[in-house]
């Protein structure tokens, strides 16, 4: 900008350049949303239309019981997701939530592996009443929603 | 009884609030701000205060007594509760979180009535009025869907208790201060309201404006601060920023005031960007209420989202739509009436700043956009989550040329300049990133943006006081000073984001008491593991003994806690902090085989994060002082008849921060 330009057209300039940056970094939030949103699994639709391994995701469903499984290093837990259609075997290492029980509802942010296995990074079990995974509010499978009934009002 | 004065309190203030609405109103009217009624606005503004803080302290007293014939002491205390808890559980629910809101909003519009007098009449009494009509929707709010001191017809003999999570001390200051900041845009964007209701939009005017927008940003910025160390050590995850959509809603409002606090510089000392500050005024309150409405509307689930009630949800939404749709169409129809302010070159202190706000924008888009992307998409019944692999790259690429920017802009003069005259210093700070980049690169394997936010880390604190070369320590003003304090906060900051990234080292182990753990530089040993008690919890607690490269062996207690109202267990970290770094423990359940989970980290410089924070704030802190005493002393010479244009003229040649 010449200090020799209108008032006019440098108010003009400045909002160009503003709608300009403003226009690009919609437009490149919404690329990016496309692609790194972590989109939420229950596990029929995972044997339906199984992520690519390796893309981040969210898992949610019931623990099945009997099926948590401590390995012998003591902090990696295996355990199986299920909704009543399908089943996702999960291995998990870290502290385990307080209500992270069989037959209660999960969610699991992680990622598939190349042989089918869910890896979480974290899970978030029902902490209290007041704070349930958003993502299993409105679950669709009738017989999951009645089995969550009991855990995750 | 008690209760009941403090409900009366409130009708009575949102009365008030009424009338000043109505003498702010005729007095914007009058062609010199003076009409009969407008005599009423100020005391109406101040009575408010005192009102509301009534019905404030008298929540606080229904609390402290634990009575628990008012339901929201029923259904969120518990007379076991420490007896700080009781007090600060006042505000760890939603009806007391808003009426802690509407009690600042008051006292902020007290205040201005009070104390503000520098504005032309009729300017004021449109703030004032503007005020009021925002503080009547939050009253409305309030009193007709979330009233804290409704009675119950029969009294429990117990309380529920506080959601474990918020008994903390961290309780006690972060909402107050985060509430502080968010309502205090309050009075920024009635303020630009009012400027552009009257045609009032001047340097003058946004002088005024500036300590205003200044406070509410001081008191946003510690309130972030302490919101994420709050998490850190309570959550008991390692993280200090989880891009949560709650912790977003409070980002963005401190994204727009930063914005605003740097464009309404330009304006009180040159005269330009004068549309694009009164816009910024808008937009910074109108991302508060959307934080509020977002953390309050239950359409979030998470540790703020207290209560969902469909009903609140859309009573948010619609003063929501109501102020922010209304001061953008006073925003749309006046806009064109203010004139063009003074020009400027592209290489100028102004350039420097529209590049700083285009920036804040930009980013303030992509976290916004971020935030709602997944309600967005839940109205199509997909379900996403949006973490840390959008926002982290993302805003980078926003906020990487902005530190250059900030590196360069401060040692610019206003409107026109020349980079040659500042070669030398921008050359040698050049230096400084290019080698420490270097450096980092060959010896370190480490991500691209740790990369970078440690060499523009080491760049932004030396250029940070470059503005100081060549003057006088001692006749610096404040303002100057807070800035260089101010920008120098974010280099540490961003060094310890980088730091703890990068280096970070994490331990996660099953162990049998004496079995040696070894994290980082320290080594440590389960010494044994025992029940404790207190008084409203049991826990298990895992008593260590660590060493950091050998040296003396320090103890850390981290717990694993059973509270009993309500039910629920927590994580109580263990600290162990020295000057380079902390040392996280985490202590979680024990396995079938009598071993007991730890989980350690080793954190390199993270406590430069929250220190970051602090200088952040106490740079504003000390510009805001600067800026009062010389609008005093300014007062005063002008008061003893002093010609008072070149004083005027020298302090104005720097912005704050």
């Amino acid at each position: 900008m010449s200090t020799r330009i209108k008032p006019k057209h440098q108010r003009l300039a400045l909002l160009l350049i503003a709608l300009a940056a403003l226009i690009g970094a919609t437009l490149l939030a919404i690329y990016a949303l496309r692609d790194q949103a972590s989109y939420f699994y229950v596990p029929a639709e995972i044997a339906a239309d199984p992520p690519a391994p390796g893309q981040a995701i969210r898992l949610g469903g019931m623990v099945e019981n009997g099926s948590i499984a401590m390995q012998a290093d003591g902090v990696t837990v295996e355990f199986v997701v299920h909704d009543g259609q399908a089943r996702v075997p999960v291995t998990f290492n870290g502290i385990r939530p307080a209500l992270f029980v069989e037959g209660s509802g999960v969610v699991a942010d992680g990622r598939m592996d190349a042989d089918g296995t869910f890896v979480a990074d974290r899970l978030l079990a029902k902490h209290d009443e007041n704070y349930t995974p958003r993502e299993l509010e409105g679950m669709t499978t009738a017989q999951m929603r009645e089995e969550l009934q009991d855990t995750v009002e | 009884m008690i209760a009941e004065i403090g409900l009366a309190a409130l009708w009575l203030a949102a009365a008030l609030a009424a009338l000043q609405l109505l003498a702010g109103f005729a007095g914007a009217r009058a062609a010199d701000g003076k009409a009969e009624l407008a005599a009423l606005a100020r005391p109406a503004a101040t009575l408010q205060a005192v009102l509301c803080a009534v019905a404030f302290l008298a929540l606080l007293y229904v609390f402290a007594i634990t009575d628990l014939s008012v339901r929201l002491v029923a259904v969120n205390s518990h007379s076991m509760k420490p007896f700080i808890f009781k007090l600060s559980g006042a505000w760890g629910n939603h009806e007391g979180s808003m009426l802690l809101w509407v009690t600042v909003m008051a006292m902020a519009g007290g205040l201005i009535a009070l104390i503000e007098r520098r504005l032309p009449e009729r300017t004021m009494m449109a703030t004032l009025c503007a005020q009021a009509f925002v503080g009547l929707g939050f009253y409305a709010f309030l009193l007709l869907s979330s009233n804290p001191f409704e009675r119950l017809a029969e009294v429990p003999a117990e309380g529920n208790g506080l959601n474990p999570l918020l008994q903390d001390i961290g309780l006690a200051f972060h909402p107050p201060t985060l509430y502080i900041g968010y309502v205090g845009l309050s009075v920024a964007f009635s303020f630009a309201v009012a400027a552009l209701l009257t045609r009032n939009v001047t340097p003058e005017f946004a002088r005024v404006m500036r300590p205003w927008v200044l406070g509410a940003w001081i008191f946003l910025t510690i309130g972030i601060t302490a919101g994420s160390y709050w998490a850190y050590y309570e959550l008991g995850w390692g993280g200090w920023w989880f891009w949560d959509p709650v912790e977003n809603a409070s980002l963005m409002p401190w994204l727009a005031a930063t914005a605003l606090l740097h464009s309404v510089s330009v304006l009180a000392a040159r005269d330009a960007l004068r549309t694009w500050t009164i816009m910024l005024g808008v937009i910074a309150f109108s991302m508060s209420m959307l934080g509020t409405f977002l953390v309050r509307s239950g359409i979030l689930t998470s540790v703020h989202a207290f209560a969902v009630d469909p009903e609140r949800g859309s009573f948010i939404l619609a003063l929501l739509a109501l102020y922010i749709g209304g001061a953008l169409v006073i925003f749309a129809l006046r806009a064109h009436t203010i004139s063009e302010g003074e020009r400027f070159n592209l290489v100028s202190r102004e350039g420097a700043l529209v590049v700083n706000n285009i920036g804040l924008s930009a980013i303030l888009g992509i976290v916004l956009l971020g935030t709602l992307y997944p309600l967005l998409t839940e109205a199509f019944d997909v379900r996403v989550s949006v973490g840390p692999p959008y926002f982290n790259p993302v805003s980078a690429i926003f906020f990487l040329p902005m530190m250059v920017v900030l590196m360069v802009g401060p040692l610019l003069r206003w409107r026109r300049d020349e980079f040659s005259r500042i070669i030398k210093p921008v050359a040698l700070v050049a230096a400084i990133v290019i080698t420490v980049l270097i450096r980092v690169a060959i010896v370190n394997d480490i991500s691209i943006l740790s990369m970078l936010g440690l060499a523009f880390a080491a760049g932004l604190a030396v250029a940070s006081f470059a503005p100081l070369f060549k003057r006088a320590l001692h006749r610096t003003p404040l303002a100057i000073w807070g800035m260089c304090i101010a920008h120098f906060g974010i280099a540490v900051a961003l060094f310890g984001m980088a730091a703890d990234t990068a280096f970070q080292q994490e331990r996660l182990v099953a162990t049998s008491v004496g079995d040696v753990v070894e994290v980082g530089p320290w080594t440590g040993r389960l010494d044994s593991v025992k029940a404790v008690a207190g008084p409203n919890w049991t826990a298990m607690q895992a008593n260590m003994l660590l060493s950091y490269n050998g040296g003396p062996e320090l103890e850390a207690h981290p717990q694993s806690r059973n509270f009993w109202t309500p039910q629920m267990e927590t994580s109580e970290v263990a600290l162990l902090t020295r000057w380079n770094g902390q040392l996280y423990v985490a202590v979680g359940n024990q396995a079938e085989d009598g071993r007991w989970q730890l989980r350690l980290w080793w954190k390199p410089f993270v406590t430069f994060i929250w220190y970051g924070g602090l200088l952040i704030a106490l740079g504003g802190g000390l510009a805001l002082v600067g800026r009062v005493v010389g609008d005093l002393r300014r007062r005063r010479q002008a008061a003893e008849g002093f010609d008072d244009e070149d004083l005027d003229d020298a302090s104005e040649t720097v912005p704050t921060a």
